[in-house]
């Protein structure tokens, strides 16, 4: 057993640092009050990121979190594989800004779906294209199997009918991943994701959300009238089994779920540290000698946070670490998104108030690290999702029971 | 010095031979590869000394980041899960009402030969370079039977662990092979913690003067483990050279021990003892070089985080049962989010406290530092561990309450994490 971060990711960790840290930071307050406005320093870094991905199988960001990088790996034993490397990029890059991160070039989850679930002639069409994910709706959040749009099959294509939320760079990708039903009859496992690319007549963008944090990252609702897609641009199989139901569609989810926690896991980390310097400076040790019962109740609180932080981390890296070794994993992704997302709430949101009026203020970063991450107890399913999951796997109950 | 380590692999083996229990629990043929297995160590262990060859080139396999137990670990942990749910948890009950641990049980325990595990190779023990963790999972999948009865098992592995890392090699062939000899170690015991409140372990107050060739040691230690049956107790004390430890005979002059009933625990036989210008020859000091105070308290630290473990996941299992079962409205409460998210929570945190541990453990055992970590893995067990003990006891309601269901008495066992220093030693 080992449980430290593995040699072979250190330079990939090392990189995604020097990222996050001469080129997230200078800019992660100019984008958080300029909202809407493209970051445009990402381009360059997205070209850079691409470079490297290309040159290198241990790739940052989130296409190359997925079963079938796993698979490609022959080695016999355990690996560390793709979902670990993206996770340990992401960490990273969120300690600098998770705005940023969200908002990156073809990093987001629509490319993650499209690693996860595309065939190969569509990973070949589509693996260079910004894919932006679309899946919540006005009426549907939690519960994607209530998706109201619908594709018909019309000859060579399908038109797609519906309005989706909350689609995170839903303007500025090249193509959006759109969840729509085949037969709403038949339930969640009608439901099929389908590629439709940017200025495909019938899709429009009708508004950008104002949001609590990450506004580097923009937030689109859009509407989808008679658009026309090719056929080929369904994702993975067209056939309704209703047998395997949603798990097709959810697969994606046990590979993106570590990431969002390893966002909060970043974001988390920022916090902390800079909590840790600005204590430091009124004289605490931070040194683990002590009773917890003995030292100020300002060190005593960051040593709590700290450890519910590495409890993030380590149930983070174990979701991943399974995915890389083909283990299922659906339960330990859930719980890694569950306790990550509720502790980089509670950490930033508790550094804040150690740090006083100095951590209120604009001056520093930790009030908007205290707002950047309450979406990552929210998106790619909320705590309560996640708990209804965990739950219903420990207890062994359908959702029927335990609904 | 030499010993004869097939010889010890085999009176081990033989002792097991005549025990019934391994039939019953059918795992006999587990617990037999796993003696092959050891005394296979060991047997590569003297070849590779006897040719003069470095031993243990790390395979390059060890820096990945990797959960998996070991064969030989996993192999520990279902013989041990076995006994623990088959043995122990029968045994808990009664072994708290009265206070004490059955002397049938304390043999079939002893069978165990779990002390191997403590005893370095050249003594005859299994303990190799890499102990730390198996030693945890020691503690944990015992602690799912029972957290007292456990806690009481362990004593003589973790005197035989502080033996052998904290003793000179001297003391080390003087105390150790017992531990793994046919008649067994003379019961010790760990007397660390003190009564006073907001007291710190690394600053004991107990003294130890030095009078010529014999120490005079002076205070007073609460909640000792096994502290009252006990024939030598291992004792830390402030020298004027820093803090100490000391094999103390128990019946030495000045001693006084008492029954020291806490709120759990009642099986571990809690004891108070006195010491009052106790004469310890100077050379029971325990002297191995590099000797680490605060490293000796992680290391115990460790086994109260294990121990909380293998409880949680004992309670995580029982409520899970339980809240199927429970019928009210007419279905299982299970189906209720009030109650199913309470059973979430309990998973979640019990796998943070797991991982948090095992990594300090595993860090221990591969020679870096974890101070920090054994800090937080305490700091969070402590905290999670009484949670989940609560949340069992809650979980079943009345029920919860009485002592018809063992929840109310991991509840009161749980406390202990976040109170006990240095009675047990991985």
């Amino acid at each position: 057993m080992n449980l430290e971060t593995p040699k072979k990711f250190r330079g990939l960790q090392h990189q995604a640092g020097q990222v996050a840290k001469h080129y997230f930071r200078p800019i992660s307050r100019k984008y958080d009050k300029a909202e809407h406005a493209y970051p445009k320093e990402l381009d360059l870094l997205a070209a850079l990121l691409d470079g490297m991905n290309e040159g290198s199988p241990d790739a940052v960001g989130a296409g190359s979190a997925s079963k079938r990088g796993a698979a490609r790996e022959q080695q016999e034993g355990i690996k560390n594989g793709g979902n670990m490397a993206a996770l340990l990029g992401v960490m990273e890059l969120c300690w600098g800004d998770v705005g940023l991160l969200l908002a990156m070039p073809r990093q987001g989850l629509g490319n993650a779906a499209i690693a996860a679930v595309a065939n190969d002639e569509q990973l070949a069409r589509f693996g260079k294209t910004w894919a932006a994910m679309a899946i919540t709706e006005p009426g549907c959040g939690s519960d994607s199997a209530a998706i109201r749009t619908t594709a018909v099959q019309d000859g060579d294509h399908y038109v797609i009918n519906g309005e989706k939320i909350y689609v995170t760079s839903g303007e500025r990708a090249d193509a959006v991943v759109v969840w729509a039903s085949l037969d709403r009859s038949l339930g969640r496992a009608a439901i099929k994701s389908f590629v439709v690319e940017k200025g495909t007549p019938g899709m429009t963008v009708t508004r950008l959300e104002k949001k609590l944090g990450i506004k580097a990252s923009d937030t689109a609702s859009i509407s989808f009238s008679d658009c026309r897609v090719p056929a080929a641009n369904l994702l993975g199989n067209a056939e309704i089994d209703v047998q395997k139901g949603f798990a097709g569609v959810m697969e994606t989810f046990d590979n993106t779920r570590p990431l969002v926690a390893g966002m909060a896991v970043g974001v988390a980390r920022a916090a902390l540290e800079r909590t840790r310097e600005l204590l430091s400076k009124a004289g605490c040790r931070f040194d683990y000698a002590k009773p917890l019962l003995s030292v100020s109740h300002a060190e005593a609180t960051l040593y709590r946070l700290e450890a519910e932080w590495e409890a993030a981390r380590l149930l983070t890296l174990k979701a991943a670490w399974m995915a890389d070794n083909k283990l299922p994993n659906s339960k330990e992704a859930s719980i890694a998104k569950a306790k990550a997302g509720r502790v980089a709430s509670e950490v930033t949101l508790k550094c804040v108030e150690l740090a006083g009026a100095l951590g209120y203020g604009e001056d520093e970063l930790l009030e908007k690290w205290a707002r950047d991450s309450k979406i990552l107890d929210i998106f790619e399913g909320t705590q309560q999702i996640q708990l209804l999951i965990i739950a219903r796997r420990l207890l062994g109950k359908s959702s029927s029971e335990l609904k | 010095m030499t010993v004869d380590v097939q010889g010890q692999a085999l009176s081990a083996l033989s002792k097991l031979a005549q025990a019934d229990w391994p039939d019953r629990l059918k795992v006999r043929k587990t617990f037999e590869k796993l003696v092959y297995s050891g005394s296979r160590a060991s047997f590569r262990f003297a070849s590779g000394r006897a040719a003069g060859k470095p031993r243990d080139a790390r395979p390059a396999a060890e820096d990945l980041f990797d959960l998996s137990l070991s064969d030989e670990q996993q192999m520990l942990v279902d013989m041990l899960q076995g006994f623990a749910l088959e043995v122990l948890r029968p045994a808990a009950h009664e072994a708290d009402a009265q206070a004490s641990v059955p002397a049938a049980l304390l043999n079939q325990a002893r069978e165990l030969g779990l002390a191997h595990y403590g005893v370095g190779e050249t003594h005859g023990g299994l303990a190799g370079e890499r102990t730390v963790l198996s030693n945890a999972l020691i503690a944990e999948s015992l602690a799912q039977g029972d957290f007292s009865l456990a806690a009481t098992l362990l004593v003589p592995l973790s005197a035989a662990n502080c033996i052998r890392r904290w003793g000179s090699s001297a003391q080390q062939a003087a105390w150790l092979p017992a531990f793994v000899s046919e008649e067994g170690a003379p019961p010790f015991a760990l007397a660390v913690s003190e009564p006073g409140v907001l007291s710190d372990p690394d600053q004991p107050a107990t003294r130890a003067r030095k009078r010529g060739r014999h120490y005079l040691l002076d205070g007073e230690k609460t909640l000792v483990i096994a502290g009252l049956d006990a024939s030598r107790l291992i004792v830390s004390a402030q020298a004027s050279d820093g803090p100490a430890l000391f094999i103390v005979d128990a019946a030495s002059k000045g001693i006084n021990r008492r029954a020291e009933p806490g709120m759990g625990l009642k099986a571990c036989g809690l004891a108070r003892i006195q010491l009052k210008g106790v004469k310890v020859p100077g050379d029971c000091r325990l002297a191995g070089e590099g000797i680490d105070f605060s490293a000796f308290l992680d290391y115990s630290a460790l086994a109260f985080c294990a121990l909380a473990v293998g409880t949680a996941q004992a309670a995580l299992d029982y409520v899970t049962t339980y809240c199927n079962e429970r019928q009210a409205f007419g279905e299982p409460i299970s189906h209720r989010q009030g109650v199913a998210f309470m059973v979430a929570d309990i998973a979640i945190e019990l796998d943070a406290m797991r991982l948090l541990a095992w990594r300090a453990c595993a860090r221990a055992e591969s020679g870096l530092p974890f101070r920090r970590e054994a800090y937080l893995a305490r700091l969070l067990c402590a905290e999670k561990a009484m949670k989940i003990g609560s949340d069992a006891v809650q979980l079943l309601g009345g029920h919860g309450f009485t002592q018809e269901h063992p929840v109310e008495r991991w509840y009161r066992d749980l406390r202990s994490v976040a109170v006990l220093a240095g009675g047990l030693h991985l």
